[in-house]
This record gives structure tokens, C-alpha cells and sequence, in this order.
């Protein structure tokens, strides 16, 4: 905002607050003995959950579920400031990278109890990496709902056109690849687009490697181990072998359009962009690109576990309900209408056999890779360390830093941010 | 003593609301600029720990604040003048006896200044696209190779700086215009009589008239352009490699990304402490500039 832009003045605030008194109204507890769930959802599940929710209630004829829709941008704040002013949904979407936070925070309620009695949510039918994002300090905080992992989508007319016929299975042979399709004729390209704004590229090389990112209970950095030096040396050798563009997302104004023309032949994104490849692609494309799992540094390689979990908060005093609704979706055929309905993935084995997902040949790297996926630290301070990350690596990526230098310094912002955490887990230990 | 009395009745209810929604926020910030309040706090109270000056020592020794403390500097620096130079320059343009159409022109200079910010920031974005933007197709008309206005950290502030400009410009220009129509005439007949050239009558009739003018808006202008934050939220999101983090963007995100909330406050009291300086120091030079 700068000199002469006007703010939303009093006027603005007071209706926001009639809009409250009316809503509080509106929301009392109806005086029949029907229990109203509050169900806080975001983007685009938010849209189509009640599609669900209505089976729900038919089902369920004492409950009736009322969704919110938050927008993804705001859902963080929003979920903190209801936390803050006791005003928290009886059960909500979260996630699964936030759960560490609110599971510190206090605000989410046990579920290990319900899980273990329940017989619909079987923990042995989850990808195992998906339902550990959720276990923080050996108790269980939420159900997972969808999951999102990343991993290669490739043209395979442009590898076939450099000599190769299958997608990479370990980092040397990515390597090789990704030098050969550098290499070949035509206008000006690069054989990868690892955004400099993203921090996931380089999250997922480093998750890869044996030795965890953070140490000691989360206490300390360990971006100084042999592992994410590999991990960083090998992200910096595609900019400096010229085999990726120095290049935020906001930069490439249309990344379909790019993948089309050739510009780049290897993408590391998620599940969302099947859908958007098949409508955005040029139809003599469509039978030259694929997914393929991600290579590891030896052999198959881990991706990252991500994705939506639900959640039951602790000052909810509906929290049966809430777990019953949780069990409804958690259903393997109500898990497949809601992919029928969002394109979100399953987190359950069951819900992937006969469904639409099981001839999807787009879908089958995800099936495998999602074997093969590893959370991230579960420490609330992990979203801001892997910034600095990002921000660490984009110097290094322009040439500012070599690998060890990225190194400590990683190490240095980590151990700084993680200062309170140390102090908190001494005094605990102390007490 | 019955008027005075009359008088405090009268300011007691702005008083009440200037310290109930003004004075007690801040030094409740002020108290939570002493502390470490983060989402451990938000959790725990007793998580809480008095830490004195150690948020405002912190900030002074890390590197991104006096980065964004930088980035702030070099975007008022260049963007007010350049800004005041621009508004004054559309003004007299707009005021000159020869102009036609002067309300067409008034109406589409003005008109930046109430478009929604984020709508021009997007399609800024096209215009300075490497590639396909028209802004680096005119420069490559004249033999300019294309520059990557929001990916290079050399030239994104350049940029920054030159949206900020275009979309602000029009509202000091219509101030400017308000005191241009108030400089009587008879001045500017005097001054020709006397065989000044159109220029000596820039210099020693219109400037002068307008010196208080001046004062005012480059007051409010760098009071607005030390507040830097939506161009870069909505264009560059700080980047790249953090060359439009502003001092207002840095404590954007340390205080509602992150939840350090005593940091935060810290870094909002260290950019007021520079604003007043710096609008103390303005302010009386350009005092004893405009009363000669």
C-alpha cells in the first residue's frame, strides 16, 4: 500500500461483525436433539466434500454437517486464529504438514483410541510414510484424507529421441539423460524445470538420502551430512551444467505450453497436473508424455508424503460424531467418488483396486511411488527451515555459494530457528 | 474554567477512541516487541520469555532485515522523487494554457491510482514478461536485449519502483493541479513584463507558490513509500533472491507466517523509529526551504 490508497475503514468492520452476530445466530444449535458438525474444509475439497457429506447425514439421521470452505491461502492464519480465540470447528482438513504444529499447539484431540476400535480406518491398509505424517511422539492426530506426493512427468518422445527407451531408475542414469536431452538438436532448451521458488525439488533429493534432515529429535539442523551434501551437489550441477533454467514459476509464464514446445523435457510436480496435462497439452502430444516414479540415488527413490489429513480438535464437544463422519469418508467407495469428484488421490490401498485409478496408466507411477514416500521432520519449525532452504539454495543455484558453504549456513538459520524448540524440550526434560 | 471544562467534554470521546484503539495497541506491541512470542507462547503461556532488547539486538544482526531495510531505502529513495518529479511534470503539463482534451487526460492519470492494485500487479506481470512481454518486445525494437525485469535481483526493484510510480503519480498529480489553479495569474503577467522566459517562470513564480504544496506530498508520499509491501506481495513475493523484500514485507512474514510475533512487532518499531527521523529531518528542511 502506498501514499493515497484508501483502507477498508469502519464500515467494512462493522459489517463484518453484523455478518458474525447474524452467523452466530444462525449457527445455534437448532433446539431438536440433531447434532450440527462444524466441518472447516479448503479449496477445492471444500467445494465438492458436501456432495459427500450429504450420504452422511442420510446415513446418519441424528447429525447434520455444516462445511466451511476456506480459501488455501488464508486456511493457515484462519485455523490459528480460531485456535487462539477459542472458536476451533469440531473437525476440519488440514495439512498433514501442519499437524506437528497444532498437535504442539494443543489443539487437536488423540485419535489412537477410535483408530484402534474402529473398523473401518485399518491402519495396515494406509501407504505407511501417508499415516505417519500424522503420529507425533507416538500418538496419532489425524486420518489421512487424500495424499500428494511428487514425482517426474516426462516427454517420451524427446528421451527416445536421445537414445533412451524407459524413464531413469537411479540419479546416474537420470544424469546421463538429462545431459543427452541437453544436448540435442533444435532451438534453445534445458532438459528440467526445477523452479527456484520451490523448495520441494530439493526436499525430495534430500529426503532421499539416508541421513535425516534434522537431528537429535529435531533439534538441531543436519544439512552438513554426507547425504544432503549429495543431495545439494546434485541439485547444483543441472544449473550449473546448464541443464535446468535459472527460473522462478512466475517466470515461465505457461508451463504446459513450455512442456509442449520442448523447452524442457522433465517436470518434478504432483498428482494435480494429470488432469491439467490432458486438457492443456496439444493433442498430438498426448501419447508423448508420462509419469514415472522418482530415482533415487541408488535404485527407486523416496518422494515426499504429503497431502490432507482430518482432524478432530480438542475443544470439540461432538467429537463422536466428528470420528463417525471421519469413518464415512474414510470409506474405500466414498474415498473413489471423491476422487471421481476432486482427482485427489487415496491414501488407502482398497480405495485404488477397481476404481477408476487402477486402469489410469498416469496414475500407476503415483500407485508405486506412494509405496515409497517419507514425511518431513515433524517439528512445527519445519515449513520455516525449509525456506530458508529454498532461499539458501536459490543463492547457491545463481553461484553465490558452493555446496559446503550452503551447507553451514543451512545448518546455522536451522539451529537459530530451533532455539526455542531446545529450550522448550530441556525444561520439559528438567521437569 | 467553564469553557475548559466544555472543552475536555467535548475531546474526551476522540481521546477515549484514539486510546483505546490507538495508544493501547501500541504499547501492547511495544510490550510484545520485549518478549519472544511465537505459536510456543500462542500454545503455552509460560512459554513465553522476557527477552529485553534481545528481539531489536537479533534484528540488527540479521542480514535479511538489513537487506529489506536496504531494498526500502533504494525503492524511496529513487521511487519519490522520481514520483514527485513525475506527478509534477503530468501537472503542468495538464495545467499549460495549450492543453486539449484536459479532462480526458486528467481522468486517464488519475485512473491507476483507483484501479485494485492486485488486477494491475497481474497484468504488469505480462507486461514485464522476458519473453512474451511488451515491455522488453519495444526495447527489442531498438536493439535492447530482452531483460528479465522480475527474475533478475538486479532489475526486479527497477521494476518494482516503476509500477509503484505508475500507479501512484496520479494522486499527488491532481494535488499539485489544485495548487497550480491557485497561483494567481497576475504573478505570471508581472513576470513576463519583466522578459522572464517560460523556464525563469517555472523557477521563480510556480515553484516557489507551490513549496507548501511540496512539503505535503513528499511528506506523504515517503511516509507511503517506506510502506512498501503490496507491489512486492502481489509481483515478486519478496523475490528473487530477496531483492524486493521490504522492510513491511520482512515483517509480513515474521510475524503472520511465521508467528514470531514479538519479532515482528520489534521490526515494526525499528521502521517507525526511521520514519520519524526521517520525516523530522524532511520536514525541517524543507521548512526552511519553503519560508525563505
Amino acid at each position: 500500500m502506498v501514499a493515497g490508497a484508501g483502507s477498508p475503514g469502519l464500515g467494512a468492520r462493522w459489517l463484518s461483525i453484523t455478518a458474525l452476530v447474524c452467523c452466530m445466530a444462525a449457527c445455534a444449535r437448532p433446539d431438536s436433539g440433531v447434532i450440527v458438525l462444524e466441518f472447516w474444509a479448503m479449496g477445492r475439497e471444500g467445494e465438492v466434500v458436501a456432495e459427500l457429506t450429504r450420504g452422511f447425514e442420510a446415513s446418519h439421521p441424528g447429525i447434520r454437517v455444516n462445511v466451511q470452505q476456506l480459501p488455501w491461502q488464508g486456511a493457515h492464519e484462519k485455523l490459528l486464529t480460531a485456535f487462539v480465540g477459542d472458536a476451533t470447528p469440531d473437525l476440519a482438513q488440514m495439512g498433514n504438514t501442519w499437524v506437528p504444529e497444532f498437535a504442539t499447539l494443543g489443539a487437536l484431540a488423540a485419535l489412537d483410541p477410535s483408530a484402534a476400535a474402529s473398523t473401518v480406518v485399518e491402519q495396515e491398509d494406509y501407504f505407511p510414510g501417508i499415516w505417519d505424517t500424522n503420529v507425533i511422539n507416538d500418538r496419532l492426530f489425524g486420518i489421512p484424507w487424500y495424499v500428494d506426493t511428487r514425482l517426474l512427468f516426462y516427454r517420451r518422445d524427446l528421451l527416445a529421441q536421445a537414445g533412451f527407451a524407459h524413464p531413469p531408475r537411479s540419479w546416474d542414469e537420470w544424469r546421463e539423460m538429462l545431459i543427452a536431452i541437453k544436448r540435442l538438436p533444435g532451438a534453445d532448451h534445458y532438459s528440467i524445470l526445477v523452479p527456484l521458488n520451490e523448495f520441494e525439488p530439493l526436499l525430495l533429493l534430500g529426503l532421499q538420502q539416508e541421513e535425516p534432515l534434522l537431528r537429535d529429535g529435531g533439534r538441531w539442523g543436519n544439512f552438513r551430512s554426507q547425504g544432503f551434501r549429495r543431495a545439494l551437489g546434485f541439485y547444483l550441477e543441472l544449473f550449473e551444467k546448464e541443464l535446468a533454467p535459472r527460473a522462478t514459476n512466475t517466470q515461465i509464464a505457461n508451463v504446459w505450453n513450455e512442456f509442449a514446445r520442448g523447452y524442457f523435457a522433465f517436470y518434478i510436480t504432483g498428482p494435480w497436473n494429470i488432469a491439467e496435462f490432458k486438457r492443456r497439452l496439444p493433442k498430438e502430444l498426448q501419447g508423448a508424455w508420462m509419469t514415472a516414479p522418482l530415482p533415487g540415488p541408488n535404485g527407486p527413490g523416496l518422494s515426499n508424503a504429503g497431502g490432507s489429513s482430518l482432524v478432530v480438535f480438542a475443544d470439540s464437544r461432538r467429537k463422536e460424531a466428528a470420528w463417525k463422519l471421519i469413518e464415512y469418508l474414510s470409506q474405500p467407495e466414498v474415498q473413489r467418488r471423491f476422487y471421481a469428484l476432486s482427482g485427489d488421490l487415496p491414501p488407502r490401498r482398497s480405495s485404488w483396486d477397481d476404481s477408476a485409478l487402477s486402469g489410469d496408466r498416469y496414475a500407476a507411477a503415483f500407485r508405486e511411488q506412494l509405496e515409497r514416500v517419507e514425511p518431513t521432520p515433524k517439528v512445527p519449525e519445519w515449513e520455516r527451515i525449509a525456506t530458508e532452504m529454498r532461499i539458501v539454495a536459490e543463492q547457491a543455484a545463481h553461484g553465490g555459494l558452493t555446496v559446503d558453504a550452503a551447507a553451514a549456513e543451512l545448518d546455522e538459520r536451522a539451529d537459530r530457528i530451533l532455539e526455542k524448540r531446545r529450550w522448550i524440550l530441556a525444561r520439559e526434560a528438567g521437569e | 474554567m467553564k469553557t475548559a471544562h466544555a472543552g475536555w467534554v467535548f475531546v474526551t470521546p476522540a481521546l477515549l477512541m484514539i486510546a483505546v484503539f490507538f495508544l493501547l495497541p501500541v504499547l501492547a506491541a511495544l510490550g510484545l516487541s520485549l518478549t519472544d512470542f511465537d505459536i510456543y507462547a500462542l500454545a503455552q503461556l509460560d512459554n513465553l520469555r522476557f527477552v529485553g532488547g534481545g528481539n531489536y539486538l537479533r534484528l540488527l544482526q540479521t542480514p535479511l532485515f538489513w537487506k529489506a531495510l536496504g531494498n526500502t531505502l533504494f525503492f524511496v529513495l529513487a521511487g519519490v522523487p522520481l514520483s514527485i518529479a513525475v506527478s509534477l511534470a503530468a501537472a503542468l503539463l495538464l495545467h499549460s494554457a495549450v492543453a486539449r482534451g484536459k479532462a480526458i487526460f486528467r481522468t486517464a492519470l488519475f485512473a491507476p491510482v483507483v484501479t485494485t492494485l492486485v488486477a494491475v500487479g497481474v497484468i504488469w506481470n505480462y507486461l514485464l514478461h522476458t519473453r512474451y512481454g511488451l515491455i522488453n518486445d519495444l526495447l527489442g525494437r531498438v536493439g535492447i536485449h530482452p531483460i528479465d525485469w522480475l527474475g533478475d535481483p538486479r532489475w526486479a526493484m527497477p521494476a518494482i519502483i516503476l509500477f509503484a510510480v505508475w500507479k501512484n503519480f496520479g494522486f499527488n498529480m491532481v494535488i499539485f493541479l489544485a495548487a497550480l489553479q491557485s497561483i494567481p495569474e497576475e504573478l505570471y503577467e508581472a513576470s513576463r513584463i519583466e522578459g522572464a522566459s517560460a523556464l525563469q517562470q517555472l523557477r521563480f513564480v510556480t515553484l516557489p507558490a507551490l513549496a507548501p504544496t511540496l512539503v505535503l506530498v513528499s511528506i506523504l508520499t515517503m511516509a507511503g513509500y517506506f510502506q512498501l509491501f503490496a507491489e512486492p506481495y502481489v509481483m515478486t513475493q519478496g523475490g528473487p533472491l530477496q531483492s524486493t523484500t521490504s522492510v513491511l514485507y520482512f515483517m509480513y512474514e515474521e510475524g503472520f507466517k511465521w508467528w514470531n510475533l514479538g519479532s515482528a512487532s520489534a521490526v515494526a518499531f525499528l521502521l517507525f523509529l526511521l520514519m520519524f527521523a526521517v520525516t523530522l529531518v524532511q520536514s525541517f528542511a524543507l521548512r526552511r526551504w519553503s519560508e525563505p
